[in-house]
């Protein structure tokens, strides 16, 4: 049975992989991403349930691609957003291998995208289990409408558009953001009622049926709007529109982009 | 109370537009308020904040002399949001400017030096102002030199002036475009600007020059003026940065230590090399 | 340290009523507020804290070890408008535009974010002189509350503070025992403040000692050895880009620093009317140097670090000369991938050579 330290040894000693990115510790109880290069210093590698951030952003990193062909220690976030990434034709099978650790403490070596999505069917999976999320989506659809809306515009105003929630989101890989288009400026630019309104919604529409919901963009957020709700909702309308999930398959086609003769649209009838 | 407000700018008139090339257009701009016409003054090599209200603001250099009072003048290519709004507008429109910003050319220190300006393309307006403030200082200096280039004919910009400076008969001009540039009827030089200078062999003894250009212009320009014999310290040139405030307070036209809007635009080659290599 | 002449000496008991005065003489007070609704935490217990408009002391968290966003909010809001316009038929005119800052205090400062202050002046007062800022600089009153509760991320003393520092406040309270604080009175406009609710306050004995009231912060690392090496590695480009391979190339470092100063100026307008707005922007993005015609003298995520390093301890130091940091730990803090300051900082000093 190997652990995920042998196993990431093993990998860059044959020089199957230039880089292992993984997680050590970071400041304080936190945790932080590594790029472990030197086989030699496998022992900084950790993954426990302090370890959320999800590593799958870093896969578009100009930096990280030109450190050669990663092994990434992947809890079950980063491999549904590998999945998705996938069948966005982001991702090509062999162009990573995961380490990912199963309930019974084994590490695996994941290079197949069949055998991904076996993993993430499996159900079973190490890393990243704290969760801080406080409340659920369903309380806040429980409130009524006005009330939401009171919710949102209070959490919105402390929005200060550092777009840490894009920089964090493995699937916000665009290389000119909506944000950054100027011709024309589609989103105000400014941290203001409108502006943070827009940018928030537009993200969440741009994730429909896309976010595998690992809250990362939350846990990033240092004002700690609870962004997650904005994703789970939308999420939630697309399972139950469209009866689709995202990140569970490598060749999934997007719902909002596919017409099926089974759509509950009436107005195409 | 009202304090100035710094980032307020003057109101200006578009007086005229000149179409000087594909995507290049040249402004006149008049001040609308009378007292602050009277008022301004700049120095060349200094720029200003071009506004379009509504749409935001570009920097350009001020490409018109500081000797001729009553008007400046800016010329621009439309690349961006910004500059596209401009080259929508039209005579008798209004365009916001704040300035002068930056510093300026050291002309006062060259009197009695022979001055040889080297530009291609759209760099020429940069140092158009300072071309004007000589001319109009003429017997200040000795020879006036002016090489310039650009890819084709038709790229050219101030196309007038140009004949202009040629037909005065004090200043030495010549002009050039890229190999397969020319028309048939081109009478000027074919060849890049680094060549042309070679061939031109102008003296550095007691010159200077001054050289703007896109950076390959530049790269291979300098190992010819070396040769030539001209000193790091007689040579200036004005850079260009992202720019949005234009007074040393966005923080974003830096090159090292230096601030594009308060250390320039106008720079030695000499401090130049002190700069990190940041382009 | 000295403590000054003019120390005063009020009961804890007595800051409820002292907050009360001060609000009857016509000021509004802003402080640090823990926020309450459900969010995410990144430590148990840590909702985030901001500066906020409050009617009460009892709103107030003053032992909070920071504020999650800096207070430049108050003088440097995230989104300001500059110029207001208005369009009729082809004209354009520009609107005054008022600038009457309330008289304000912000009551639980700490002294790393009061010596800030410093560095935003030298920034905003750099030849042109921007009134927005300095009309609410002028119009504020610093209260300051001597840091009880450090933690790991601070380093205020490797950067010329310290949890005491008088630097940038009009009054500065210490905890000296279980039922008094010490107040310095550090200014005309401290002196103002006190006289609003003076019967609160007794004269400081000299029994009253602020110094081993102050929590100690350990010295590391040194800010004046890393100003002076910073040029030299300026073009060890691997340096630059460890430190940077997990930045993500957000704005959160820069937004939560006290003396980040960076700006965008954008328009926004309709067919009758608009705003210039300035917004708060990051070097770390990288649209922040892309040229209109595409090129980006720092188009790498480790050139932006460099940047964001060298601006803040050599380049403001030699141009101004104040440092761009005051060790107040926030950027490590907030940063979603845990890029610590102080880290990258020590790593600089003990590189040889």
């Amino acid at each position: 049975m190997a652990t995920m330290i042998e196993t990431a040894k093993e990998l860059l000693q044959l020089g199957t992989v230039a880089v292992v990115v993984g997680y050590e510790k970071g400041s304080g109880t936190r945790r932080r991403a590594l790029f472990l290069r030197a086989a030699d210093q496998v022992d900084r590698l950790v993954l426990d349930e302090r370890c959320a951030q999800n590593l799958a952003v870093y896969l578009s990193k100009a930096e990280v691609k030109e450190l050669g062909r990663p092994a990434i220690v992947a809890t079950v976030a980063t491999l549904r957003s590998i999945l998705q990434l996938a069948s966005e034709k982001q991702f090509v099978e062999g162009q990573a291998v995961f380490i990912a650790i199963g309930q019974s403490g084994d590490a695996r070596v994941l290079s197949k995208l069949s055998e991904i999505e076996e993993f993430v069917r499996s159900g079973s999976s190490v890393g990243g289990e704290k969760s801080d999320l406080e409340v659920g989506p369903t309380e806040i659809q429980a409130l009524p409408r006005a009330q939401r809306w009171e919710f949102w515009q209070d959490e919105l105003s402390k929005c200060i558009r550092c777009y840490a929630c894009r920089a964090s989101c493995p699937l916000c890989y665009c290389k000119e953001c909506l944000v950054e288009c100027n011709r024309p400026q589609w989103i105000p630019v400014g941290a203001h009622r409108e502006g943070n309104l827009y940018w928030h919604v537009s993200r969440a529409m741009h994730l429909a049926g896309r976010c595998i919901g690992c809250g990362s963009c939350s846990e990033a957020c240092p004002v700690g709007i609870p962004l997650y709700l904005l994703n789970a909702q939308v999420a939630e309308s697309v399972s139950t529109q469209f009866g689709h999930v995202a990140g569970l398959k490598a060749d999934a086609t997007y719902p909002l982009s596919a017409f099926r003769p089974e759509d509950r649209e009436s107005f195409i009838k | 109370m009202t304090s100035k407000n710094i980032y307020e700018p003057y109101m200006m008139r578009i007086d005229q537009v000149v179409d000087e090339a594909p995507g290049i257009k040249t402004f006149r701009l008049l001040f609308e308020d009378q007292a602050v016409n009277d008022g301004f003054s700049f120095r060349a090599g200094q720029f200003g904040e071009y506004s379009v209200f509504g749409e935001g603001e570009s920097t350009f250099c001020i490409a018109s002399s500081p000797t001729r009072k009553g008007y400046i003048e800016c010329t621009f290519r439309q690349v961006g949001r910004v500059t596209t709004a401009l080259a929508a507008l039209q005579e008798g429109d209004q365009v916001g400017f704040r300035g002068p910003y930056g510093n300026v050319f050291p002309i006062d220190e060259w009197e009695g030096k022979n001055l040889l300006f080297i530009a291609g393309g759209i760099a020429l307006p940069p140092l158009r102002c300072v071309i004007w403030n000589a001319l109009d200082w003429r017997d200040r200096f000795r020879d006036i030199s002016i090489v310039y280039g650009a890819r084709t004919v038709a790229d050219l910009v101030y196309k007038r002036e140009l004949k202009e400076w040629t037909d005065r008969g004090d200043v030495r001009v010549v002009t050039t475009v890229d190999p397969g540039g020319e028309t048939p009827d081109w009478t000027g030089e074919v060849g890049f600007v680094p060549h042309v200078i070679e061939k031109l062999n102008p003296p550095s003894e007691d010159t200077v020059a001054l050289v703007c250009g896109p950076p390959i212009m530049i790269k291979l320009t300098l190992p010819v003026l070396t040769r030539l014999g001209f000193q790091a310290g007689e040579m200036f040139t004005t850079l260009e940065n992202r720019m949005k405030c234009g007074l040393g307070k966005c923080g974003r036209c830096n090159v090292g230590k230096y601030y594009v809007c308060k250390d320039g635009p106008v720079f030695s080659f000499e401090q130049l090399s002190q700069l990190p290599a940041e382009y | 340290m000295e403590v000054s002449s003019s120390a005063k000496l009020i009961r804890k008991a007595s800051l409820g009523e002292f907050f009360d005065r001060i609000r009857k003489g016509g000021w509004r007070i802003v402080g640090p507020v823990r926020a309450t609704s459900p969010v995410i935490r990144r430590e148990p217990g840590e909702t985030p804290v901001l500066w906020k408009e409050v009617q009460a002391l009892d709103q107030l968290d003053l032992h909070a070890t920071q504020t999650t966003l800096s207070p430049k909010e108050l003088f440097f809001p995230a989104v300001e408008t500059i110029l207001k316009y208005r369009f009729t038929g082809q004209k354009v005119e520009i609107d005054p535009l008022e600038s009457d800052p309330p008289q304000t205090v912000l009551f639980g400062m700490r002294p790393c974010d009061a010596r800030s202050l410093c560095t935003l002046d030298a920034v905003f007062g750099w030849d042109y002189h921007d009134h927005f800022y300095e009309s609410r600089r002028a119009a504020t009153t610093i209260v300051s509350f001597v840091c009880t509760q450090p933690d790991d991320n601070c380093f205020c003393t490797s950067v010329g503070g310290g949890p005491g520092d008088t630097t940038g406040s009009d009054l500065l309270l210490t905890s000296v025992s279980e039922s008094a604080y010490l107040v310095e009175v550090l200014s005309s406009k401290g002196e103002a403040l006190v006289a609003a609710a003076s019967e609160l306050f007794t004269p400081a004995t000299g029994a009253d000692d602020k110094l081993s009231c102050l929590p100690s912060i350990g010295k590391e690392p040194d800010a004046a050895g890393i100003s002076q090496k910073l040029p030299s590695l300026f073009s060890q480009e691997h340096i630059w880009r460890e430190q940077s391979l997990r930045c993500l190339g957000c704005g959160t470092c820069a937004y939560v620093c006290p003396v980040c100063t960076c700006f965008d100026m954008q328009d926004e307008a309709n067919l009758s009317s608009g705003k210039r707005l300035r917004c708060w922007d990051s070097c770390a993005f990288g649209l922040f140097t892309l040229h209109a015609s595409g090129h980006n003298p720092r188009k790498t995520q480790a050139a932006r670090w460099r940047q964001r390093v060298m601006h803040k301890f050599s380049y403001l130091p030699e141009r101004l000369n104040v440092l761009g940091c005051v060790g107040c730990g926030r950027c490590s803090r907030a940063c979603p991938a845990d890029v610590n300051l102080k880290e990258s900082l020590k790593q600089i000093v003990e590189i040889q050579g």
